[in-house]
């Protein structure tokens, strides 16, 4: 058993897993944002607004969200265990892209729930 | 006329590594590369490489021909050969101990974790443990490794993680080992994989399976543990 303290879920299968699910969502939300964009036909803002208005689609958008974020973490955590041999390198990547995922998340809820 | 251009490199005396090239009459018969290496030892005593068996049965010629990881004893020249040029290097990303040879250490550590030998603590009956012809059958394809070490050498996530990933040669033989129906340790064993290193950073890329002289399949042994491991899961 190789210890670990920064991946994800501490256990390989659930990153692993996560991973995977995390991918379908994000499949699923660009599918339904295709087929927004194709089947709607007078596109402006109205319309816009009001699809974001309703409570589903800010949490299917939320749950994309955090799925984008878990799956960027897991995706550059494992980047950085292979090519930074540098402790103190890897470390401060991995919280740099921590905040940054975290700012992306808490400006996301603000978007979202600003409309 | 062939041109063998060879890796050399004496810790003790040179500063870097370099290669060095030797014209090699093979009689235009089409030889195995460990052929060719005996004459290039004729020529140059000094030249270093290890082999044994000469028959692809130790593992212990594993080295890299015109880019690809394979035993020299079983590859002709004529798998090879490209525009009458032959280029021996080590196995990638082991430290060399002296041109060909390199240090295996790494990959045996990965080896002895997964702990390569039947686990069993029930009484030992008066004759051997006994295994149905299918339970057997199931050991085909994972017991012929010979730990030539071409396939882990070869898998960049191996590269990068020599001492955390443990390799497509060991998670073979740590597949041959769960699934025996004589060993009891099965969820010991699982346990000890379970983290982000030592199975899961397998990419898929089967670099182990197109190399393997023994046309092995690591990655599917490494997708069967995946299943076990979620399988066992909560
Ligand atoms: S399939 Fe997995 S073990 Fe095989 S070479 Fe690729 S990463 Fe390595
Ligand atoms: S799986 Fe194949 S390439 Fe890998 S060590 Fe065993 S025999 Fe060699
Ligand atoms: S010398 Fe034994 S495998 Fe090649």
């Amino acid at each position: 058993m190789v210890t670990n303290i920064t991946s994800f879920g501490r256990s390989g299968l659930s990153d692993w897993l996560m991973q995977r699910v995390t991918a379908v969502i994000l499949l699923a939300y660009t599918l339904f944002m295709v087929g927004f964009f194709l089947g709607t036909s007078n596109l402006d803002y109205l319309t816009w607004v009001s699809l974001f208005q309703g409570t589903w689609m800010r949490i299917f958008s939320l749950l994309a969200l955090l799925s984008l974020a878990a799956h960027a973490w897991i995706g550059l955590w494992t980047v950085s265990t292979d090519y930074m041999k540098s402790t103190g390198v890897r470390l401060v990547f991995q919280a740099v892209v921590a905040l940054a995922l975290f700012a992306y998340v808490v400006w996301g809820v603000q978007l979202l729930w600003g409309v | 006329m062939l041109q063998v251009s060879v890796y050399r490199y004496n810790p003790e005396t040179d500063e870097a590594p370099s290669m060095k090239d030797f014209e090699i009459d093979t009689q235009g018969k089409d030889l195995m590369v460990l052929d060719v290496l005996h004459l290039v030892k004729e020529k140059d005593s000094s030249m270093t490489y290890r082999r044994s068996c000469r028959e692809g049965v130790c593992g212990s010629d594993g080295m890299n021909m015109n880019g690809k990881n394979g035993l020299a004893c079983i590859t002709p020249l004529s798998e090879v050969v490209k525009n009458g040029k032959l280029i021996l290097r080590p196995l990638p990303g082991l430290p060399v101990i002296r041109d060909l040879v390199v240090d295996m250490s790494l990959f045996y550590e990965q080896y002895e974790r997964i702990q390569p030998y039947l686990i069993n603590d029930t009484p030992a009956p008066a004759i051997e443990r006994l295994q149905s012809p299918e339970d057997r059958d199931k050991l085909d394809g994972l017991y012929e490794c010979i730990l030539c070490a071409c396939c882990s050498t070869a898998c960049p996530s191996f590269w990068w993680n020599p001492d955390k990933f443990v390799g497509p040669s060991g998670l073979l033989q740590a597949y041959r080992f769960l699934i025996d129906s004589r060993d009891t340790a099965t969820r010991e064993r699982l346990s000890e994989l379970d983290d982000p290193f030592s199975v899961f950073r397998c990419r898929g890329i089967m670099n182990c399976v197109s190399v393997c002289p023994k046309g092995l399949n690591p990655t599917r042994a490494i997708g069967h543990i995946r299943d076990m491991l979620l399988s066992n899961a909560t």
